[in-house]
């Protein structure tokens, strides 16, 4: 305590008025969701006073066959859309990093519209194609959610595309180069030296992507039909109309798994690598 | 980078292998979709699930009448000062994660970005949760006005009246704070990245030239970090502007925003052609806001 180094000129951090700001902004972000957590195991329905542990309202949530049904059509379309959203955005990365083609500014420019234009519009603009074109909303499951997929692939694959192509820019051109000179045809050299180098953005690029899905709610609002609910279509109706508990639980779930999918992140990226990535 | 990039002609089958899929996908599940809005735009219902494409102006006409520009206005308004309590709030969080040490400034960084990664309704309904008239944020105001009201007793003044709850949610206050909730980390991000390549020893410089704190925050952090500001203030301003979910949860029948408005032509309203008209206007006011950013950095790419 006494030996206590002085405060360096830079060393904001180190003052109070700055701790406390900081202190502040994280209870402002945090208490919502550790309250929102912590009420989740409350044995009341009335989310004001603590009356004992329970786990009742998530036996509730997992009972309540809409809301699981819910759950898992977002993990299906997540699933689905970063696998797809994968492999096109690294096309298209590789497309944009590699090759000089005409009108390449307009495709570059086009592609990180998705990402602009605001969400309301791009649901507005598939609400009227999908009814324009007649796309069938009988199909059984899962094909009855290819609508919302292919929404949520035109928004996640050019994040895709962002994060790979940062990488590609560190990509040594002559190690593909001397592969071929030993005989390694395109598709291997692809594979074999190129597809290794980009691995750690296609992981970063999928977890963007599959984080960005399972959150989408305004761009499914306009796609999703009656038998075709997502967990945010389903919350937002169920906060709208009447809350409960089971919300609350339901929601804890999501918000674990969003952390433990963020930490396996780090485990490839390692914690130095987001203050690095910035 | 290195090696030159290969023309598509030298290379014509890798190129059709990488291109095809990204710009089949565009074109059909993008540039479609939004062709068709814009289409809309110039029609007008000609039946119950019929429109006419007949090249009329008269959905923009529409647009531009008191009602609607006045909700368009608001919007950039909420938008804006939404933007500003962002950055007033990010800018020393910013900092602080610029010089705090090594071993904390990941930790930090995850701080802020964990809530980004939380589901964005989760996030509105658990602020709403807090804010209700039964929530913690009234108990905090009222635990402040018995305070209050105890210090007036003790200076021997009357005792205030017992605390009512407050409906903090459901108005314009509501929106703006549930837009901040959900920006702040847009904000904080590009502000770091912006402070984190500042050369610390310009600070330095000015403090020791005997600049106080303020002054060398004012004139060297501040237009030394302008590019992340910038950055900021776009990234959380564009989503700001189109958003839905926050008026539409926390807001009141005064405070709904463009976003509730074009939803309102395609559900209730069913007036698609408006809609699409008012979602162009829209997307047009976002085409200006990166105009005016780009013009901005051009000028100052020129001045160096």
């Amino acid at each position: 305590m006494f030996n206590r180094t002085a405060i360096a000129p830079l060393e904001y951090t180190r003052k109070l008025w700055m701790r406390s700001w900081v202190g502040l902004t994280m209870l402002f972000l945090y208490a919502p969701l550790i309250v929102l957590m912590i009420f989740s195991f409350n044995d009341s329905k009335r989310n004001v006073v603590w009356k004992g542990f329970t786990l009742k309202y998530y036996e509730k949530a997992l009972n309540n066959d809409s809301l699981v049904e819910a759950m898992v059509n977002s993990l299906t379309i997540a699933f689905l859309a970063t696998i797809i959203s994968l492999v096109i955005g690294a096309l298209a990365a590789v497309m944009l990093w590699r090759f000089r083609f005409p009108f390449k500014g307009l495709v570059e420019g086009t592609m990180s519209l998705p990402i602009i234009v605001p969400e309301i519009c791009l649901g507005v603009a598939f609400l009227i194609f999908f009814a324009k074109i007649d796309w069938p909303t009988d199909l059984p499951w899962p094909l009855n959610l290819s609508a919302i997929t292919i929404a949520h692939i035109t928004f996640c694959f050019p994040f895709v595309a962002m994060v790979v192509r940062a990488r590609l820019a560190s990509f040594n051109k002559e190690e593909e180069e001397a592969a071929k000179d030993l005989g390694a045809t395109e598709w291997q050299a692809f594979r074999d030296v190129l597809l290794p180098h980009i691995k750690p953005s296609l992981v970063a690029g999928a977890l963007l992507a599959f984080t960005l899905s399972l959150d989408d709610f305004v761009i499914t609002f306009f796609t999703s039909g009656p038998d075709t609910i997502t967990f945010p279509v389903k919350v937002y109706s169920m906060v709208r109309f009447s809350v409960t508990p089971e919300v609350n639980a339901a929601s804890t779930i999501l918000i674990v798994l969003t952390v433990a999918l963020t930490f396996i992140a780090l485990k490839y990226q390692g914690l130095k690598g987001i203050s690095d990535a910035h | 980078m290195s090696g030159p990039m290969q023309d598509w002609k030298s290379q014509k089958k890798p190129f059709a292998a990488v291109a095809t899929a990204p710009v089949f996908w565009l074109a059909l599940f993008f540039i479609a979709p939004m062709t068709i809005v814009w289409l809309y735009s110039f029609g007008q219902n000609a039946g119950p699930a019929d429109i006419d494409i007949s090249g009329t102006l008269d959905n923009y006409k529409r647009a531009t009448e008191w009602l609607y520009l006045s909700i368009f206005l608001k919007s950039l308004a909420v938008a804006a000062l939404t933007t500003l309590i962002c950055l007033i709030i990010g800018f020393p969080v910013a900092m602080a994660i610029t010089f705090a040490a090594p071993k904390w400034r990941p930790w930090l960084l995850l701080g802020i970005m964990l809530p980004f990664w939380t589901n964005l309704l989760i996030r509105t309904y658990a602020l709403m949760a807090l804010m209700g008239t039964n929530g913690y944020m009234n108990k905090g105001l009222g635990g402040l006005w018995e305070g209050a009201s105890w210090l007036r007793t003790l200076v021997g003044m009357q005792p205030l009246e017992a605390w009512t709850p407050v409906q903090l949610l459901y108005n314009n206050f509501a929106v703006v704070l549930g837009l901040v909730y959900v920006h702040l980390p847009f904000m904080v991000l590009p502000l770091y990245s912006a402070l984190d390549r500042l050369d610390k020893s310009l600070i330095e410089a000015s403090l020791d030239l005997g600049a106080g704190h303020f002054k060398t925050f004012m004139q060297v952090v501040v237009p030394l970090a302008a590019p992340g500001i910038v950055a900021g203030v776009m990234i959380t301003l564009i989503p700001a502007l189109g958003a839905y979910l926050t008026p539409d949860l926390m807001g009141g029948t005064d405070s709904q925003m463009i976003a509730n408005v074009i939803e309102r032509q395609f559900k209730r309203a069913n007036d698609w052609p408006f809609g699409a008209a008012l979602s162009f206007l829209l997307i047009y006011a976002m085409f200006i806001l990166i105009a005016l950013q780009s013009m901005r950095s051009n000028k100052v790419k020129e001045a160096r």
